[in-house]
């Protein structure tokens, strides 16, 4: 099986378009703390804006909020919607692209059974996704902590900032990039099972491109109705939930507690979810997979 | 001799289409086993059924006595093979496919043998190429390659020689004589090209639409003495007509728009001759066809000869 899973990350670091994901990554990550290093206020006042009326706001307290903790929580809620769409691009092409170029029916006359084949081939994808969020961290966290410094984590949210003291942080992105990990592998999982309906990457990646944006803008939904029918079944309601390790448990003077989250339970649920769903999109994808004529 | 293969009463539907039709035969041990059909009639799905690429409708595949059903990973582990095109990563270098499929394959293949192999299918001064630079040829004989990588007892090709120049063809064919001869492997060949068939093969099977047609020792399945003449002359209709109602009459089998054939025994070529130039029948050409080819349309029936020879 190992020696499976080296074959398969072989391939898939040997071609280039794997490589474009890192690239898109670390452009629109240096893009934005190239932006912040040298209009970081004008933008925290703009964020600021939307606060101002319920809270006052010294100078002080701003120059203390443009660090490096700051500057990855924006660009994860930048990057976290659109990285899904990254990865499907190894994801979608694990068993469509070998159909298109016709190794898969070489490979598949080999000593390995299809739900090894299977596996091996998925195991490969978890692994090229928790790559590109190393990646991201090394230069969403590490880079804007070295250009930036650190200092405490505030966050607004619509009636409430949270402030997180500075050595109370790290473990909260530690927490939140092993949240994205299983996020990122339901959106994985998803093309994978749509890869073994296709000959053509193409259609894969676009179909989950297509799935994961109707169901994003689906979770947004602000109508009541959809609120308990509709977005609890959604996984993608449930992708968005690693912010929940920075939202705080506060004290009777309203301070936060360091070491706390607002809704552990919530979370867990939420990540219960995608693990369900993770299962039941590789296991389909095998069931199917199994099945099936190799006609190409 | 002990049988390699032993396919029983082997059937595939893809809904309403019956693809392959209670088919049965036996390879044995050491063989070059000729698999002949038309496109479509059924070559390709029996042995992708051979290779556990597609199911069978019903029917037993037994290979080296073991059934393929349930024990296919030991069996496959003995069996190299190229089904149609041989497709491999264009991006990666002929080494590291053979490497690849070496790996896969579930042995463990020093860096020495897969120059080897290369060197056998002479690509190893290409070894570090891409694929994606390769001529056909070059992919067809990487394919051979990473078919025998881990030397499997059982080769399996599918129209090995498709899209060859005359000179692949004969490397091909060449190549597939030393590894019965010399390394005493046991090889089921499918192909179109009846011609390069007969050279290489042993016995053979013929199927059309999914139907057994023949099977035997190629030997023993057609008489080389008997041929089909392509016979061309300036006004083929005129004379058409005029060898039906001659002596000739019993020699003729056919009319194409471009020839008439004759089908008749090598020891009657020169009384024919002469009684052609007799008749005053101008003579353009006088072309014996190959003899399997002609065996394999009358069994098959399909008239348009083109369409399997060339």
């Amino acid at each position: 099986m190992l020696k499976l899973l080296r074959i398969e990350l072989f391939k898939i670091f040997k071609r280039p378009r794997t490589y474009i994901a890192f690239g898109a990554i670390a452009a629109v990550v240096i893009l934005f703390q190239v932006g912040m290093k040298f209009d970081g206020k004008t933008y925290l006042d703009l964020v600021l804006n939307n606060v101002s009326d319920s809270f006052e706001v010294s100078d002080e307290f701003k120059s203390k909020l443009l660090n490096g903790y700051f500057i990855c929580f924006a660009i994860l809620n930048i990057l976290l919607i659109q990285m899904p769409l990254l990865v499907a691009l190894v994801a979608g092409d694990a068993i469509a692209g070998e159909a298109n170029m016709g190794t898969l029916r070489l490979s598949l006359t080999k000593p390995v059974s299809r739900t090894q084949y299977m596996l091996v081939k998925f195991m490969a994808s978890i692994i090229y996704t928790l790559l590109l969020l190393i990646w991201l961290a090394v230069l969403a966290l590490f880079g804007s902590m070295l250009v930036f410094g650190t200092n405490s984590l505030v966050i607004f949210r619509s009636e409430v900032i949270e402030q997180m003291n500075s050595y109370d942080v790290m473990w909260r992105y530690f927490a939140a990039f092993g949240y994205a990990a299983v996020a990122l592998t339901t959106v994985s999982a998803l093309a994978f099972l749509l890869s073994v309906f296709a000959e053509n990457a193409i259609g894969p990646i676009i179909a989950t491109m297509s799935i994961v944006i109707v169901l994003t803008i689906l979770s947004e939904f602000n109508i009541p109705i959809y609120d308990k029918t509709v977005k609890p079944y959604l996984f993608t309601t449930h992708m968005v939930a690693w912010k929940g390790f920075f939202y705080v448990q506060a004290d009777s003077d309203n301070k936060t507690i360091d070491g706390t989250i607002q809704n552990l339970p919530a979370i867990l649920r939420s990540m219960g979810v995608l693990v369900i769903y993770i299962v039941g999109f590789v296991g389909t994808a095998i069931w199917i997979f199994r099945r099936k004529d190799i006609l190409t | 001799m002990s049988a390699v293969i032993q396919v029983k009463h082997l059937t595939k539907d893809f809904k309403e289409l019956k693809a392959v039709s209670d088919l049965s035969f036996t390879v044995d041990a050491g063989q070059v086993y000729g698999f002949l059909g038309q496109n479509g009639a059924g070559k390709s799905t029996t042995i992708r059924m051979l290779l556990t690429l597609i199911k069978p409708t019903s029917g037993e595949i037994e290979i080296f006595g073991l059934n393929l059903h349930k024990h296919r990973n030991e069996i496959l582990r003995q069996v190299g093979a190229i089904i149609e095109r041989p497709d491999l990563y264009k991006y990666l270098t002929a080494l590291e496919n053979l490497r690849i499929f070496a790996a896969m394959s579930g042995v463990k293949v020093s860096e020495k043998k897969l120059m080897e192999q290369l060197e056998m299918v002479g690509l190893a001064a290409r070894a570090h190429s891409k694929v994606k630079t390769y001529s056909q040829g070059m992919k067809q004989r990487l394919g051979i390659a990473t078919a025998l990588v881990h030397d499997p007892k059982l080769i399996i090709l599918d129209e090995p020689t498709n899209g060859l120049d005359p000179q692949g063809i004969a490397d091909i064919r060449n190549l597939i004589l030393q590894l019965s001869r010399e390394m005493n492997k046991t090889l089921l060949i499918s192909s179109h090209l009846l011609s390069e068939m007969e050279l290489i093969a042993d016995s053979m099977i013929i199927i059309d639409k999914g139907i057994k047609v023949v099977e035997g020792k190629v030997n023993e399945l057609f008489d080389p003495a008997e041929t089909v003449v392509e016979l061309k002359t300036t006004d083929d209709a005129v004379a058409y007509e005029r060898l039906q109602q001659s002596g000739l009459q019993q020699f003729v089998s056919g009319k194409r728009n471009d020839c008439i054939l004759l089908k008749l025994h090598r020891n009657d070529t020169p009384a024919v001759l002469k009684e052609l130039v007799q008749m005053n029948i101008n003579v353009i050409s006088f072309h014996s066809r190959h003899s399997l080819e002609d065996y394999f349309l009358s069994l098959t029936g399909h008239p348009n000869a083109e369409a399997i020879t060339n």
